[in-house]
């Protein structure tokens, strides 16, 4: 490899949708959890994840848990206490 | 020209701020910089000064930006961003590139604005630089472990300021109000105003009006730290929140006359000791520094013109 080859002043390229270089999931220690009775689409947790981590897909909101750190603020905000925090353990995987 | 968002459910879904990044388990700074990314859009630089968002996003050779991004040491936020909106003129100018001028966003902490970093922040609007200064107000150097910033209230706890018997109320001083530092002064300002993260659309409406403005604009956004003001990190937005409804945060904008122009008004002010009991950095208060500290929230109201007296319980 030549210096030609290294990249300018420790550029990086910058990822698309994730970045996969920095997986959080491994964090939490609480999963949210979504009743979707009780969702009424308001939006308020999607827009008060600091880690982008609930997507909007067509069959209403999905966490994303591999970078889901289980803070909770969504169950938090939600007006209509559609979301619980589980503990993960709870989870085989 | 970037329009106003209406309602939530017209918020842009595209994430530019994405997931994957070593903040803390409900970090008000990154849910900030995720809402100001989403505003600005595709066409954004971001400059970050050395503080939480530099540090804690950029680990290992990788960050979580899907725009642009450069690191300025936490001096010069501001002269960096000169620069770049500098360069970026002259290569119009000179038909040297066809790409579109971009929006040049300084996302700074406090310390990166209010402290270190305010020289090269005046100068920038002293020139009269077409960029975004923002500052996320997380109200202490957390990245190093929590450190006093001129922004620290009155009666917090920090390394620095630890309470005790010689100080009983941790920290003495009262903060710097760092927009109205920048609101009168630089004639060359655009646009002012604060923000907070319990307040999204409102957020990135101001974010877009910035950017609109064509030259100097500020931005000061209040983002409660979970770590640093010792509170369970799912309450980040509830304080941020209680903070506006207390009064110890006010969301203002500057009108072209230079005047302040109330964002929102809390419809019944709640007393600041609310605010105060969730966060243990307050837990050492007496009664007698929960009074200063109403008072100055009172004070800060009055300068705004939110005249809305506390109900004596």
């Amino acid at each position: 490899m030549s210096f030609k080859e290294v990249p300018f002043a420790g550029t990086v390229p910058s990822p698309k949708r994730e970045n996969e270089g920095m997986v959080t999931g491994n964090w939490r220690t609480k999963r949210p959890v979504l009743d979707k009775d009780k969702c009424t689409d308001c939006l308020i947790c999607w827009i008060s994840c600091p880690d982008a981590c609930i997507d909007q897909s067509t069959t209403g909101l999905a966490f994303n848990l591999k970078y889901c750190k289980g803070c909770g603020i969504c169950a938090e905000v939600c007006p209509s206490n559609a979301i619980t925090n589980v503990p993960e353990l709870d989870y085989a995987d | 020209m970037l329009e106003d968002i209406k309602t939530l459910r017209k918020a842009p879904r595209e994430e530019y701020y994405v997931p994957g990044h070593r903040t803390c388990a409900g970090c008000g700074p990154a849910l900030q910089y995720r809402l100001v990314a989403k505003a600005a859009g595709a066409n954004t630089i971001f400059i970050g000064p050395t503080g939480c968002m530099y540090v804690a996003n950029t680990s290992y050779g990788c960050g979580p930006w899907a725009v642009p991004w450069i690191h300025a040491q936490i001096t010069n936020g501001g002269a960096v961003g000169s620069g770049i909106e500098a360069a970026y003129k002259a290569l119009i100018r000179k038909h040297k590139t066809d790409a579109e001028f971009p929006n040049v966003i300084v996302m700074a902490g406090d310390g990166g604005s209010s402290d270190i970093g305010i020289q090269a922040l005046s100068g920038a609007f002293y020139r009269g630089h077409n960029l975004l200064f923002i500052c996320y107000d997380n109200e202490s150097y957390a990245n190093t472990g929590i450190q006093t910033s001129p922004t620290t209230p009155y009666g917090a706890w920090t390394t620095f300021t630890p309470a005790g018997p010689v100080s009983p109320e941790g920290k003495k001083l009262f903060p710097k109000d760092l927009p109205k530092i920048m609101s009168h002064g630089h004639p060359e300002l655009k646009y002012l105003a604060t923000a907070s993260i319990a307040f999204p659309v409102d957020l990135m409406n101001k974010v877009r009006r910035g950017l609109n403005a064509q030259g100097p604009s500020f931005l000061y956004i209040h983002a409660p730290c979970p770590k640093g003001w010792s509170f369970p990190s799912e309450k980040t937005v509830s304080i941020a929140k209680l903070a506006v409804d207390t009064g110890m945060f006010q969301l203002y904008e500057m009108t072209e006359d230079r005047r302040f122009k109330v964002t929102y008004r809390p419809k019944e002010l709640k007393p600041v000791e609310e605010y105060l009991k969730l966060q243990g950095r307050f837990k050492h208060l007496r009664p007698e520094h929960i009074e200063k500290l109403q008072n100055f929230a009172q004070r800060r109201m009055q300068e705004v013109g939110i005249e809305i007296t506390l109900l004596s319980s």
